[in-house]
Formats: C-alpha cells, sequence, structure tokens
C-alpha cells in the first residue's frame, strides 16, 4: 500500500492506482472527460491535469501512477490554471447550442464548464463544423459537438469487441466515425451515449422528446434476459421515455444492452391492449372487466367440469414474475390440470423429474470473468445475453480461452481457442468425443459408469473436440495452470434442442470431470424463477410441447403470442385454434392471438410490481415505476381475481409480496435459493449417438435478438436496425446454395413438417453444410416448425405464382 | 567542403559512390562492429564508452546516449527492438537524409553495434515520407548488408544476430515524436502515447524498445574506432563530438556541415557563406522551428553547442539553422510556422488539438490586417496554455516560436496591426523607391 496526500488529506491505496483513483476514494472531485473506470486510459482530455509536488509541468491524475509520500494538489493556483486552460480550450470549438441540445442537463461539459469555464469566451475566430455521421436507428449523432476524448472509441473496442467508431484524420480535422458507409451494429452500442460526456452521442428514440430534469427517475429489472441487470427508468406524464443503465457492479456493472436500453418504445405500442375483449361470433368486442372475468372463469371451469382438469393448459411466459408464474401454476393444479409450462420453447423434457434441484446458471455473473477455460455449447452469446458475452470477452482479453460447440459459426468478437462448428444433428456426437477426450486425460476412464464407458467406446475423438478437452482440462498447448478455473455453458441452441437431455447430460459429465463449474444460460428473465415455483409438470402432466401436440381444449396464455413464443409455431397456431375456450393475458393485441376467445389486458414490467429471478439465482424485486396504461391490470391481479371466481381457495392475495411471501414460505428468498439450485441429475439419462445423416437439411432456428419477447417485438427502434432487417432470410452455406442450385437473393420455399415459408436465400459461410439458418420468432418463418429440424428447400421459378408454389 | 568541417557523421561525403558498401568499407566500415562482436566486448564497456563520449540525443531533445542505452532492461525474456528515428520532418531540417543519402552504412553499422550492446534482435529505421529516393537508397544499402553479412542471423559466427528493417512513413510530422513513431511502425495511427511507460520498458509491440536519431546511432561507430574520450574532446564540455547543421535561409551557400560541437555561431555562418545579398543579419531560429527565435544580437556571439545555445535564449534542437535577413517579415514568417503546427498537431489531446488552430488563426488575422493589440497577450497566453500541458512535446514545440517572436520582435508585431501593413516590407518599399530614384537620376 502507499501513503499518497491529496489536498491536505491522506489516503492509502494500492499499488499501481492512479492519481484519480486515489482522489476518487477521498471523493475529491477531479474534472475529467476521456477517463472511464471501465475503459484503458487515454489522457487525451488534459482535464484532469493536477499539480504533483517535485514536478513542474501538471500531471494528468488519470495516468500518473501514485508513489509513495507524493503530494498532489489538485486545487491550487497550478492545477486550476492549467484545468481552467483546458477547459477553455474544450469550449472554442465546442457550439454554444445548449438550449437544443438534448445532453443538456445532464452533460459533463457543461457541468464543469460551470465550474472551470469563464464567462465569456476570449475566441473570436470561426468555430469548427464537423458533418455529422448516421451510425443507425439508436445513436443520434452531433460531431460538431465531440471533444475527441474516444470514449465512445475505446468502449467498442474493448468492451463491445469491435473497434466500429475511430479517430480519423489530425488536428482541428480529427473527428469520430464509422466505417465508410457503415453503422455501428454493436449490441451493446447504447452505452456510447452514456459514455460521451458532451451532446455528440445522444439517444435517437428519445431525442428531443424531454428535458433530462423533467423526468421521474424509477429504479426496476430488466426484463429481456436471464442477467437481471438493474435498469432506471425515466417517466414524464406517466410514459416511459427512456431506460439507463443503472450501476451494479456484479451484474451489468455500468452497461446494458440495446435490448434492455430500447426495447421501452414497445411499452408505448399503438398495440397495447386497454380494455378487455372477448370474440363473439368470430368478432371481436370491447368490455369491461367483470364481463370478460367472468367469461373467462366461466369457460374454464365449464370444460373442467365437463371434461377434466386435464382438458386446460397452462403456458406461462418465461419473462412473466414469479409471482404470475406461481399464480398461474397454483391455478392450474387448483382446477386439477397438471398442464402448465413455461420452457415454450423447448423440445426435449426428457429429464424432467430426473433433476435434483433448480436449472441455473451455476456460478455468479462476476465469477465468469475470473474464468481461465469456457467452453460455450450451443448458444449465440452476443444474441442471448450480450453483457455476459462481455464478461468472456474481457475473461479471454485477460488470458482466458473459450471454445465453443454451436451449430453456427457467428463472430462472438472474442477470440475462440477452439471451435467444433456443427449440424445440430452432430452436437451429441461431438460432445460425446469431448467426454471421451476429458476422461482419456483424466484416466478416468474406468471408473465412469459402464453404461457411459459402452456408449464411448466407438467414439472416434476428432482433433478439434480433443483440443478442446485439452484446453477445459489446462492439458492445452498453454500449460501454465495446475487447475484453472473452468466453466461449461449451455446457451439457447442447447436448451432448444430437440436432444437437450442428452447434451445436458454430456456437458455435465464433461463439467464434472473437468472440474469444471456446470450451467445452463436460460433465456428468460425468470426463467430459473418459474422453475424455483414449479411451473411444470409434476406427475405426469403435459409439457409445453405436449400441450401442443395433443391440443387441450382450454388454454390460459400468461404473456404468451402462441405463434412467436413457442418452439413450434405451426403447431401453437393449430392447437389455439382448435381450442374451444382460449384466455389470454396479454400486454398487446397480436395477430398471434387472433385465434384466442378472451383477452385480458396485463400490465408489463413497468405497471405492476413483481418479482424476476435471475439466471444466477438473485431474487429481485420491482415495484411499478408507472401507472397501467389504461384498464390494464397487472398479472398477478388478474390471475388472482380468476382464481377466485373458479373458487380457488387460499387465493386471497392483496400484493405481489403476499405472494412472495407464499413461493418462499415465508423464508429468506436466498436462503430457499441456495438450498434449490442444483444442476445434477438423479439418474443417468440414455444418450444415443446418431451419425449424422448427410441427406438431411437441418434448420438452426435462433430466436433473433430483438424478437426474444413482445415488447422488444414492438420497439420500432430496435426493429430498425441491420441486425432485424438481415434476420428474415434463410443463411445457407455457399457451397450448399452450389448443391442445391440456390443463387444468392433468390427466393426459395422452406418446408418442414407441414408448414412452409418463403425466404430470399443468402451465402453465409458461418452455417454449416447441411445446415440452413432460419430463424424463428418472426412472423415471415410464423409457418414453419421446430427451430431445429429437418427440412426441405425448392427453389422458386420467378414465373411461378407464389400459391401456386406453396400449394 | 570546408577544412573547418569535422565529418564523423558524413564521413563518406566527397567520395566517390559514398552510399555504397565498398566505399564505407575502404574507410574502415563495419571494423568496429566486427571487433566488438567477435571480441565479445562487454556491453557494459560499450555504454561506458557511450557515456564517455558526451553524445547526446540529435534529435532535439539533447537526452545522453549512453544514458538512455543503460534504461535498457538487461534481462528480458522476448524480443528487444532497436528504432531508429529518420523521420525528421520539421520545416529546415535536413541532416539525417544526408546521412542515409551519403553515408547509409555507417548508421547500419551504428544501429548494429547498438543491437549488440542492448541485446536488441530486431531493429526499424523509420524514413518520413517525402524523401522516398533515399528511402530506396537505405533500402539498397540494408541489401548491401545483409549480402555481406553485416545483418541478418548468426553474424562473423557467433550467435549474434540482427535483422534491420526500414520503414517508411507518409510524412507526419507527429511520427518524428518517437511514440507516435512506434505506433506507426505497428500500423496505427501516427498518435504520441501517454509516458511513462517509456519506450525502454514498452516501445514496439510492448516490447523494450530503444530509440535514437539517425545521427546518434551514425556517431556510435566513430565514437567505437577513437573511444568515447576523443569524441568528447571533438566539442565542447557536455556537448561531445560534431554535430551536423542544416543551415538554410538567406545564406549564401545553404546545406548540411559537419563542424565541431561549440563552433561560434560567425564561424559556422561563414562555412554557410554569410548573409546573401550582402544584407544584415535580422534573426536565426538556431534548432528548427520548435527552437526559440534569437535576434542578430542575442546569437552573433554564442557558440553553437546545448549550453551555448541555452544561455542565448534558444536551444540546439535538432541543429536546423534558418537564418533571416532583414528583409524578413517576422509576422508573416511566425503566420506560416504556426500553420506547420496548426496542420501537423495530431489532435489527440486538447491544449494542442484547440490551441495550434487558435494561434494560427489569431496570427492569420493580423496578416489579413484584422489584428487587434490585446491579441499579442492572447497569444501569449494561449502559447502558454498549450506549453507543459500536452500528451507529447509538439504543445511546447507550437508554443515556442509564438512566444519567441513576440518577445523578441513586439513591435513589429504591433506595427502590422496599426497600420495592417509589414513594417519590414513598409522600409523596404522605401528603400526600394530610393534606389530607383538613384538609378534614374
Amino acid at each position: 500500500m502507499l501513503n499518497v496526500e491529496i489536498d491536505g488529506k491522506q489516503v492509502e491505496v494500492e499499488h499501481g492506482s492512479t492519481i484519480i483513483d486515489a482522489a476518487d476514494q477521498l471523493g475529491i472531485a477531479i474534472p475529467r472527460f476521456c477517463y472511464h473506470k471501465k475503459l484503458s486510459v487515454a489522457a487525451n482530455c488534459r482535464m484532469c491535469l493536477v499539480q504533483v509536488e517535485k514536478f513542474n509541468k501538471p500531471l494528468p491524475a488519470c495516468a500518473t501512477p501514485v508513489a509513495d509520500g507524493m503530494k498532489i494538489f489538485t486545487r491550487s493556483k497550478a492545477a486550476v490554471e492549467a484545468q481552467q486552460s483546458v477547459m477553455e480550450f474544450l469550449l472554442i470549438n465546442h457550439p454554444l447550442d445548449c438550449p437544443i441540445c438534448d445532453q443538456g442537463g445532464e452533460c459533463d461539459l457543461q457541468d464543469i464548464a460551470v465550474a472551470y469555464g469563464a464567462p465569456a469566451s476570449r475566441y473570436t475566430e470561426e468555430k469548427r463544423v464537423v458533418l455529422n455521421k448516421n451510425i443507425g436507428p439508436l445513436v443520434s449523432t452531433d460531431m460538431t459537438r465531440c471533444i475527441q476524448c474516444t470514449r465512445c472509441v475505446r468502449f467498442l473496442k474493448e468492451i463491445g469487441g469491435m473497434m466500429e467508431l475511430g479517430l480519423i484524420n489530425r488536428g482541428e480535422h480529427a473527428e469520430i466515425t464509422a466505417y465508410v458507409d457503415k453503422s455501428v451494429d454493436s449490441e451493446l452500442s447504447g452505452n456510447i451515449i452514456d459514455l460521451c460526456p458532451v451532446g455528440a452521442l445522444t439517444s435517437k428514440p428519445f431525442r428531443y422528446t424531454a428535458r433530462s430534469w423533467e423526468l421521474i427517475r424509477r429504479p426496476s429489472i430488466a426484463p429481456h434476459d436471464g442477467l437481471g441487470s438493474h435498469i432506471e427508468v425515466h417517466i414524464k406524464d406517466g410514459k416511459v421515455l427512456r431506460v439507463l443503465p443503472r450501476e451494479k457492479e456484479t451484474i451489468n456493472e455500468c452497461w446494458l444492452s440495446d435490448r434492455d436500453r430500447f426495447a421501452y418504445e414497445g411499452l408505448n405500442s399503438p398495440d397495447r391492449l386497454k380494455v378487455p375483449m372477448v370474440k363473439h361470433n368470430g368478432v371481436w368486442h370491447e368490455t369491461d372487466w367483470k364481463t370478460a372475468l367472468e367469461l373467462a372463469a366461466g369457460q374454464i371451469k365449464d370444460i373442467v367440469n365437463s371434461e377434466s382438469g386435464d382438458a386446460l393448459g397452462v403456458l406461462v411466459s418465461p419473462n412473466s414474475t414469479m409471482e404470475e408464474a406461481h399464480l398461474a401454476t397454483r391455478f392450474a393444479h387448483g382446477l386439477g390440470s397438471d398442464n402448465v409450462d413455461y420452457r415454450l420453447r423447448h423440445t426435449d423434457f426428457r429429464h424432467d423429474g430426473k433433476r435434483l434441484g433448480v436449472i441455473w446458471m451455476g456460478c455468479n455473473i462476476p465469477d465468469v470473468q475470473e474464468m481461465d477455460r469456457i467452453l460455450v455449447i450451443g448458444s449465440n452469446l452476443r444474441n442471448e445475453h450480450p453483457l455476459l458475452a462481455q464478461r468472456i470477452r474481457r475473461a479471454v482479453a485477460n488470458g482466458a480461452e473459450l471454445s465453443v460447440v454451436n451449430p453456427l459459426d457467428d463472430d462472438p468478437l472474442i477470440p475462440i481457442r477452439h471451435k467444433a462448428i456443427c449440424s445440430p444433428n452432430d452436437m451429441v456426437n461431438v460432445l460425446s468425443q469431448i467426454l471421451k477426450a476429458v476422461s482419456g486425460l483424466e484416466r478416468l476412464s474406468l471408473c465412469l459408469p459402464k453404461s457411459l464407458s459402452e456408449l464411448l467406446e466407438g467414439v472416434r475423438v476428432w482433433d478439434n473436440s480433443r483440443d478442446i478437452a485439452l484446453s477445459l482440462t489446462g492439458h492445452g498447448e498453454t500449460v501454465d495452470l495446475i487447475s484453472p478455473r473452468s466453466a461449461v455453458f449451455l446457451g439457447n441452441i442447447s436448451q432448444y434442442h430437440p436432444r437437450y437431455t442428452e447434451i445436458f447430460s454430456l456437458a455435465e459429465a464433461i463439467a464434472s470431470l473437468s472440474g469444471a463449474t456446470f450451467g445452463v444460460l436460460s433465456a428468460g428473465a425468470n426463467s430459473v424463477g418459474a422453475n424455483l415455483v414449479g411451473a411444470m409438470p409434476k406427475a405426469g402432466g403435459l409439457n409445453a410441447r405436449a400441450m401442443l401436440e395433443s391440443p387441450r381444449k382450454a388454454y390460459v396464455l400468461v404473456n404468451v403470442e402462441p405463434e412467436l413464443d413457442c418452439h413450434n409455431p405451426t403447431l401453437a397456431r393449430q392447437a389455439i385454434k382448435q381450442a374451444e375456450c382460449v384466455v389470454a393475458l396479454t400486454a398487446y393485441k397480436s395477430e398471434a392471438l387472433e385465434d384466442a376467445d378472451i383477452l385480458l389486458p396485463i400490465t408489463p414490467f413497468t405497471e405492476t410490481s413483481g418479482t424476476f429471478m435471475s439466471m444466477e439465482g438473485r431474487v429481485q424485486s420491482f415495484t411499478a415505476v408507472t401507472k397501467p396504461l389504461g384498464e390494464a391490470r397487472p398479472g398477478w391481479k388478474v390471475l388472482r381475481v380468476l382464481g377466485n371466481l373458479v373458487g380457488l381457495s387460499k387465493f386471497d392475495f392483496d400484493s405481489s409480496e403476499e405472494i412472495k411471501n407464499e413461493i418462499f414460505g415465508g423464508e429468506k428468498p436466498s436462503a430457499v435459493v441456495w438450498r434449490t439450485l442444483n444442476n445434477n441429475l438423479r439418474e443417468l439419462i440414455d444418450v444415443e449417438i446418431k451419425v449424422r445423416l448427410d441427406s438431411d437439411l437441418q434448420r438452426v432456428g435462433e430466436i433473433p435478438q430483438f424478437q426474444s419477447d413482445a415488447i422488444v417485438r414492438r420497439s420500432p427502434p430496435l426493429q430498425k436496425t441491420r441486425q432485424v432487417v438481415k434476420a428474415v432470410l434463410a443463411a445457407l452455406h455457399p457451397e450448399q446454395m452450389r448443391k442445391l442450385g440456390i443463387k444468392e437473393g433468390e427466393r426459395i420455399l422452406v418446408r418442414q413438417g407441414d408448414g412452409s415459408a418463403i425466404l430470399d436465400a443468402y451465402a453465409d459461410i458461418r452455417v454449416p453444410l447441411g445446415c440452413v439458418r432460419i430463424p424463428g420468432a418472426l412472423p415471415s418463418t410464423a409457418g414453419l416448425g421446430d427451430l431445429l429440424g429437418e427440412i426441405t428447400i425448392e427453389r422458386i421459378p420467378a414465373t411461378q405464382p407464389l400459391d401456386e408454389a406453396i400449394a | 567542403m570546408s577544412a573547418a568541417q569535422t565529418l564523423v557523421c558524413l564521413r563518406t561525403v566527397g567520395q566517390e559512390n559514398p552510399a555504397s558498401l565498398e566505399t564505407y568499407l575502404k574507410l574502415g566500415g563495419y571494423a568496429q562492429l566486427k571487433r566488438l562482436v567477435t571480441e565479445k566486448v562487454k556491453a557494459t564497456d560499450i555504454i561506458s564508452q557511450v557515456k564517455l563520449s558526451g553524445l547526446r540525443g540529435r534529435g532535439g531533445a539533447g537526452f545522453p546516449t549512453g544514458l538512455k542505452w543503460s534504461f535498457m532492461p538487461r534481462y528480458f525474456d522476448g524480443t528487444k527492438y532497436l528504432v531508429c528515428n529518420t523521420d525528421e520532418g520539421e520545416p529546415g531540417t535536413f541532416k539525417d537524409r544526408d546521412i542515409i543519402r551519403y553515408n547509409p552504412h555507417q548508421l547500419i553499422e551504428g544501429m548494429a553495434i547498438a543491437a549488440y550492446t542492448l541485446g536488441a534482435r530486431v531493429g526499424y529505421n523509420y524514413i518520413h515520407g517525402e524523401i522516398w529516393q533515399d528511402y530506396e537508397i537505405f533500402e539498397a544499402a540494408l541489401e548491401e548488408a545483409r549480402a555481406a553479412g553485416y545483418l541478418g542471423e548468426n553474424l562473423f559466427g557467433t550467435g549474434f544476430s540482427f535483422d534491420l528493417y526500414a520503414v517508411h512513413g507518409y510524412g507526419a510530422y507527429i511520427c518524428g515524436e518517437e511514440t507516435a513513431l512506434i505506433e506507426s511502425i505497428e500500423g496505427k495511427k501516427g498518435q504520441p502515447r501517454f509516458k511513462p511507460p517509456f519506450p525502454a520498458s514498452y516501445g514496439v509491440f510492448g516490447k523494450p524498445t530503444n530509440v535514437n536519431n539517425t545521427e546518434s546511432y551514425t556517431s556510435i561507430p566513430w565514437i567505437m574506432e577513437h573511444g568515447g574520450q576523443a569524441f568528447q574532446e571533438l566539442g565542447v564540455a557536455n556537448s561531445g563530438g560534431t554535430k551536423i547543421f542544416s543551415v538554410s535561409g538567406h545564406v549564401d551557400k545553404p546545406g548540411n556541415y559537419e563542424v565541431n560541437m561549440g563552433i561560434p555561431f560567425a564561424e559556422l555562418m561563414a562555412l554557410a557563406g554569410g548573409v546573401w545579398k550582402g544584407r544584415q543579419l535580422k534573426a536565426v531560429i538556431p534548432g528548427g522551428p520548435s527552437t526559440a527565435v534569437l535576434p542578430a544580437s542575442a546569437i552573433l556571439g554564442a557558440t553553437m553547442d546545448y549550453d551555448g545555445l541555452s544561455k542565448a535564449g534558444s536551444s540546439l534542437g535538432a541543429g536546423s539553422m534558418i537564418v533571416m535577413d532583414e528583409t524578413t517579415c517576422m509576422v508573416k514568417t511566425l503566420k506560416r510556422l504556426s500553420y506547420f503546427f496548426f496542420e501537423e498537431s495530431c489532435g489527440q489531446c486538447t491544449p494542442c488539438r484547440e490551441g495550434t488552430g487558435w494561434l494560427y488563426r489569431v496570427i492569420k488575422r493580423i496578416v489579413d490586417g484584422q489584428g487587434r493589440l490585446e491579441d499579442l497577450d492572447l497569444l501569449t497566453d494561449v502559447s502558454s496554455n498549450i506549453s507543459g500541458r500536452t500528451i507529447c512535446a509538439l504543445g511546447d514545440a507550437a508554443a515556442t516560436p509564438v512566444l519567441s517572436f513576440i518577445k523578441h520582435f513586439r513591435p513589429e508585431f504591433e506595427y502590422y496591426i496599426r497600420h495592417d501593413r509589414s513594417m519590414v516590407e513598409d522600409g523596404l518599399a522605401g528603400r526600394i523607391q530610393a534606389q530607383q530614384e538613384v538609378a534614374y537620376a
């Protein structure tokens, strides 16, 4: 530890600290623009110049390491003079357009200018003008305001993984720009808005809608992925106008993914359902709550009474709160139905009843950054969990090795040490190879259960599988660790895989043998929470897939748009269509709910209290940040009344806290959580290693990041991004296209099961041979089946009418 | 060349095919490298000779070369690098050009000796982009040296290996700043790094790197041949050896003159043929535009060495002496110099990026007849605010001419502002008119 004195105050700091660290520790404010605690030090703005004893020149506090006994003066004449002169330089070319600048009121330059700037400028020459850049639908630019601090450049390079912005040209001509004709497509791009200390980069959707001081700021939790990022919702006149990150070092640090930041625009969508609606003779009618609820309860009760509880199926979104999932589950159970599930996009449920606990990510979020070896199986990391991908990126930057097994060779913008890119069919095979290599390395093959030894006997280990195993166990080419901290994670593609159970078992075995942490990166904001409340069949009831395959007479949908949120849109549509009664608790009117019978408007997360449990098992409750829109009501209240109306007992909750108390049995949530989380299986699962059939054409369907839930799908700025524009195409390897005689941009007819879709084909070398990448959760692919499965492709001659081609 | 010159770095000048290996070998070239390497002379002994020689960085900063060499980490697990800075880009600097044009092999030998001493495996000579022909001469010399076994693997069978490459820039003055130069070698935009860490610990590709000027390296073989003491004795106290002065401006014989350190200004002027056209000396920028201008009165009695010029109120810089006669308008000269620094600022840090443009615009406004008397104080103030507050020395370089021009020639600036005309040109016009009147009479 080093002792230094700043402005007469003593402080003890760690070796390698800079003056600014020490000052921050003491709470001494040193003005700064380019310095940011999460980014590399640039020392280019010179605003943090301070006086240091024995130095004749002022030194930048951000870049000067402290030495023991150093005496620093941040407010001495020399220091202040230096700071004021830098302030003057920064302002000479900065436009005086604060009154029309969105940054006004929350601008570092404005704030610091008040303290260090002169009342009038001595600069009477012409001011610099810099042309604006169009960097996409999320970030607005006013480049004349830029002070070249390069925070945005460093963020995109160091945190985002790709240097999408750069400082070109020299001297006064220096300007921040993207690549020629390119937008900034990072899934974390919105953070450069927060980082920009001036109004050069501002939020495009929020632009000119409000001044920062008019906004009411309320804390909440992001509902779009399993991370549980802390957010601050900004409201004016009861309307959500923007979302900013709330700093939480152990979850989202000071960042936010674009999905969490810009999805709020979907909350104000014209699609919002404001009053209950019932369908009568095929025509929708608005009605009042009493009528709608009584009708819903009556119809469900009638069906259950005339058939049995089994006639009812309840589907809950993994983005619904724990309270909603709990009440929906109790509602089903109360009516004698065990058909309840939140795993809407899963297709393989064979380990139901064989798990020892609630499936989770196996470690805490910051642990990811501390790993030495990471194996990710079946995940488009940047899509699924942008901020987790960023943690892995930093782990790798610090020397960790990342290996992937994936059916898509998407660039995570992280250097990958070893990869096995294979068709979904091959994933089980590849994992068996890795398991065999791991067990061989550890000389543990004899200890393996006989069934597993026999299973692995015939497996031939490919080189890259062996490399992955070697890397994971620390026996690879970089043998510098005795026992590496390692982790094996399953992503969404694994979870939606038709052989998820085998993938899970093999991955668990690989992790156990290599001493790695094993975890599942669940998709929804509350997947783990829904698992904990038991929102899935317990005693032989139907799971999400079975409920569609053996259609029910009645469905209750909580926050579900069946065609877009379920694993198989065609099946979902058919099941909903044939049902006698479909009650949908939803925040939106939707084409996907056209076949429902009763729509009950429930509120999104901003208008209800509730609890999400993140993938690391963190239980986070939040309150409503604004009033419900129209007649919409919190989901838990609607479920409660439905429960009352069908005559369920002990259904009299007056607050979401009461429901939460019931979930945790009055205990401290964390106590329950740590007792419950467990990724181990009760018994071994039969694994079958099927050899790939080359004739098959496989669909690799992922959920594009801006299609993941109903709110995101309705956010216009997110829907305008390049990722979305590209997402509605069918991608094939160029070699595959040649084989099938398909040309780039050609229209193709894709058939999957009974369904079909017409899509534009494009070449993408990231798709393995034998596969076609066709995303799900899109209206254009809602005619197809499972995300992963066999498909056929036909060319559509340009002359043939589309109707004819489909028929 | 006049007898008063002492040719150390320009040893081959005057020979036939001066840049060829043959010529250099004839003058005893590469003998020192061979001797040091084959006799396995200890690095500490070499460094102590360099220290003894009093050689100071010839690029302008004048940092003692021997001391700099001793900063290189002795034991380092990995490649160490050697970099030569031939990126002289300031107006009036052209000495390094002549070294690689006429005596490239001595530079190569000097670098190889440095590499042997410092344990560097790879070297780069960064040559500025405007002297393409000279760059090609140097490349040819490298080829010759490689073919003759003075560069490459296992030199003289001793196990010592050194690869040297030429890298050319594209004409950015800032790339002459050693850390910007390193960035440029790495293929990045030439922008200075914040120091510390210094190149000796974090240089090319993050590895320990020694950066010296062309003239510094080129002096090394001579020092090894004659000993550090002999080199020191060529010069004066604190300024050992010879120095190439690039004399330009209003002299009869502009050019490079390699002379002993401490030569009186008058003798150097005599070598360069004195002020041209029989005119009076008005001012001299002794070390290049980043050093302070001196009025004739201040420099006439000065000696040309580090201490001598410091005493006179300026500095030796890179020895780029710009001579100005009585017809020079200091306001317009300063405008040109300020434009240079404005145009060459890298734009990375605030004071220089914003300040150089401000300075240039104000001076331009004065020249355009829109000046205000308070502009002079403003210029002084802005210059002082840039000085010492930037990442690299370019900020100070840009401030120095403004401060020194206004300090020494304030009346000329005031005259220009009051009359919207140049004082010198006014006087000149009067004299030309008088001359014409005489002619017609």
